[in-house]
């Protein structure tokens, strides 16, 4: 056999390919089924955001962030929000930030159902798939009822949010978190303690907490590496600071921990939302802010924790009514950069595993 | 030496009759009566593939706690027979690049391998095309052809996605077809037979209890590791790795469209039903039983152990390449050798009932 000439071949995984999450093309070299190299080609999904923001009015930005990351639209809506409230000076009343927070955690929830769906479908289970569809359903109910759309909301506006909850949607989201709830049980018999499923994304694609901080990777990925480090404690905004919920960590900075970091994060926001909805007060859900909107003049970064990281907003304004530079940017895109290092060497079963545990989605990458 | 071996019993020798009493000389007798039977069994195992892809479906979105299936007819049964004929009318694409015959016989292989098998199964007392003395041998025989298709699917294709599934379903059924043979020698060293019909004449009597199953330990462990060894076999969840979806987008079928995609997939369902009805015949007593005609019992235990396939399938995630080979080689090898060690010291010292 060792007379046999053999050579290394190239795979393009992707634009198409159903493990990728989008349209990234990952470019694998490889020696049967080991991936020696990955480079990921990216810009498939790119809609230049950045660019349409600086010709359109503030309130008319936020629409079009919310395509920049869907999964999470609530997220983008409010790091807008958040960074022209600061250079306006605005201060949103109380009710609009407890229903701020409601939704940004709501959002969260859906978002790691999504990608709870997503990797066991990766990994070759399909039914968790469905399961994970099922609860994220309830969510989406309550966004529509809330704002009349399931994923791009333009919701939360500068100064407050566009309208108020209807009477049904306090007893209508409690029902939906104590479905969760129960069902959270089911996710974690179905998959946390399987053979197979621990086989599978134990001790694959480990992120030491150097390497994740020297990439930048943050949210859970990060924190699946055991670093304790969430910017609702680090840096709270909104009013994160009043609630009582923990940040779960993993050790080993595999892909298992960081699926249990997500798992995790799940009942820690149902939490959140249990305690935003005891203590929400009545009041507006605006504050007010003039129609021809002119923020002073200045630069201002505003960042919050997403799913999937740190979800951070630069706006460069001069005092007129359009941006003149909005800058956005995503934890996927760090997590992506992440992936041809720990990747490295591994078998092409493993990228995929890894790819789904970063939870890489590339709308937040190409923007 | 294979056709002087045929034993001709049941339908075979009643369409004999039938057409010797239309005035067939002779011969015209035995191929009529071959080529009715061939039909017959054709037409039993479409409906067998037809009826398995529907119940799959059926069963997938009840777990997953959705209907499948409801608009064509009761509960939608014709739903797969109308996805055979559109896949019938479809266009067929052909790659430019493809390697011709390879890629135009592979599909063909991969069904009459899986047509095959079903020479030698028994459906109920006397229910059986043609007892081989070889029943057994013959079987393993032409279902392992069914690799030979899928390498020929995957380098036909000439894509590196199909030529990947391709070499993984080559490298896996190899791996899992030794374990499942010496499961299966189990039960043909208690039988002291090669041939289904006196594997399953062995188990007769005493209730159920004759049944390789219940001979504890080892009839059970054997039954264990076969079926574990035909999940792999038949390219099923936890061991679908070559026509992983999410690796390798469809493995060695990607480029198959229409019909010669459904060879595969009605192939796959055959398969699933061969290896199914095989552990009936060795380990469930095939079609004895109490009270009900042998081929209601034949066809019900066969369906339960497709079932049990179908909740394994649609729970498991999927297993890597490496692990699945160590789990051949370091796990199922040893333990079905040492079964059958066992089983063959049990017999040897008349230590069973």
């Amino acid at each position: 056999m060792s007379g046999l000439r053999t050579e290394e071949f190239l795979v393009n995984m992707g634009p198409h390919h159903p493990a990728t999450h989008g349209v990234c093309r990952l470019l694998l070299t490889m020696d049967g089924e080991r991936v020696l190299h990955i480079e990921p080609y990216i810009g498939y999904l790119h809609r230049s955001i950045e660019k349409i923001c600086e010709n359109r009015t503030y309130a008319q930005c936020i629409p079009i962030l919310d395509r920049f990351e869907y999964i999470t639209a609530m997220s983008c809506n409010y790091t807008f929000a958040l960074a022209v409230e600061k250079l306006a000076g605005i201060v949103p009343p109380e009710r609009a930030e407890y229903l701020r927070v409601i939704m940004l955690e709501l959002n969260r929830i859906s978002s790691h159902l999504l990608w709870y769906g997503s990797i066991a479908l990766d990994l070759g289970a399909i039914t968790p798939f469905l399961y994970g569809f099922r609860e994220r359903e309830l969510i989406m109910d309550l966004f529509e009822m809330t704002c009349g759309q399931r994923l791009t909301f333009n919701y939360i506006r500068v100064g407050g949010v566009s309208r108020d909850i209807p009477a049904e949607f306090v007893p209508k989201c409690r029902e939906a978190i104590a479905t969760i709830t129960e069902k959270m049980s089911d996710y974690e018999g179905l998959l946390n303690e399987n053979p197979i499923w621990m086989a599978r994304l134990k001790g694959v694609g480990v992120l030491t907490s150097e390497m994740a901080i020297a990439y930048g990777v943050s949210g859970p990925s990060l924190r699946g590496s055991g670093v304790k480090y969430d910017l609702r404690k680090n840096d709270p905004y909104s009013i994160y600071d009043r609630f009582d919920f923990d940040i779960p960590t993993g050790q080993n900075g595999d892909s298992y921990d960081r699926y249990i970091v997500r798992l995790k994060e799940i009942k820690q926001s149902l939490k959140i939302i249990t305690q935003a909805l005891d203590g929400l007060p009545a009041g507006d859900f605006k504050a007010k802010v003039p129609g021809v909107f002119k923020p002073a003049a200045g630069e201002v970064y505003s960042r919050i924790e997403n799913s999937r990281g740190e979800l951070g907003v630069y706006v460069l304004s001069d005092g007129t009514t359009k941006p003149v530079r909005v800058k956005t940017r995503g934890g996927s895109y760090n997590q992506l950069q992440v992936l041809p290092e720990i990747g490295k060497g591994l078998l092409i079963a493993d990228i995929v595993a890894i790819m789904a545990s970063l939870d890489i989605i590339m709308p937040e990458v190409d923007r | 030496m294979i056709l002087g071996s045929f034993e001709l019993i049941g339908i075979f020798q009643w369409l004999q009759k039938l057409l010797e009493s239309l005035g067939l000389p002779p011969v015209w007798q035995t191929v009529v009566a071959y080529l009715l039977l061939g039909v017959m069994m054709f037409a039993l195992m479409s409906v067998v593939a037809l009826f398995l892809v529907w119940w799959e479906r059926k069963i997938s979105a009840h777990i997953q706690q959705r209907f499948g299936p409801m608009r064509h007819g009761w509960h939608g049964w014709y739903q797969t027979i109308m996805d055979a004929i559109k896949l019938l009318q479809k266009e067929d694409i052909r790659v430019i690049t493809r390697d011709k015959p390879v890629f135009f016989w592979a599909p063909v292989v991969c069904f009459v391998a899986a047509f095959l098998a079903y020479v030698c199964i028994p459906f109920g007392n006397g229910l059986i095309v043609a007892d081989l003395n070889i029943g057994v041998l013959y079987i393993i025989a032409v279902t392992t052809f069914t690799i030979i298709s899928l390498l020929m699917a995957g380098w036909g294709s000439n894509n590196k996605y199909a030529l990947l599934g391709g070499i993984r379903s080559a490298a896996q059924v190899v791996s899992y077809e030794i374990p499942m043979v010496v499961s299966i020698l189990v039960a043909v060293m208690f039988s002291g037979s090669l041939s289904m019909v006196e594997i399953v004449r062995s188990q007769e009597g005493h209730g159920i209890f004759n049944w390789l199953i219940f001979r504890p330990p080892f009839g059970l462990i054997a039954f264990v590791t076969y079926i574990i060894a035909a999940t792999a076999e038949a390219n099923r969840t936890p061991f679908d790795i070559p026509e992983a979806e999410q690796e390798l987008v469809a493995g060695y079928n990607v480029e198959y469209s229409g019909m010669k995609f459904a060879m595969f997939f009605l192939a796959e369902f055959l398969n699933m039903f061969t290896v199914s009805a095989i552990a009936t015949a060795l380990f469930f007593g095939g079609g004895n039983g109490p009270f009900l005609p042998s081929w209601i019992w034949f066809l019900g235990k066969t369906m339960t152990i497709i079932l049990l396939l179908m909740v394994i399938r649609w729970t498991m995630p999927r297993l890597r390449v490496d692990q699945l080979m160590a789990f051949a080689w370091k796990f199922l090898v040893p333990v079905t050798f040492a079964n059958l060690i066992v089983a063959g010291w049990m017999k040897y010292a008349q230590w069973y009932w």
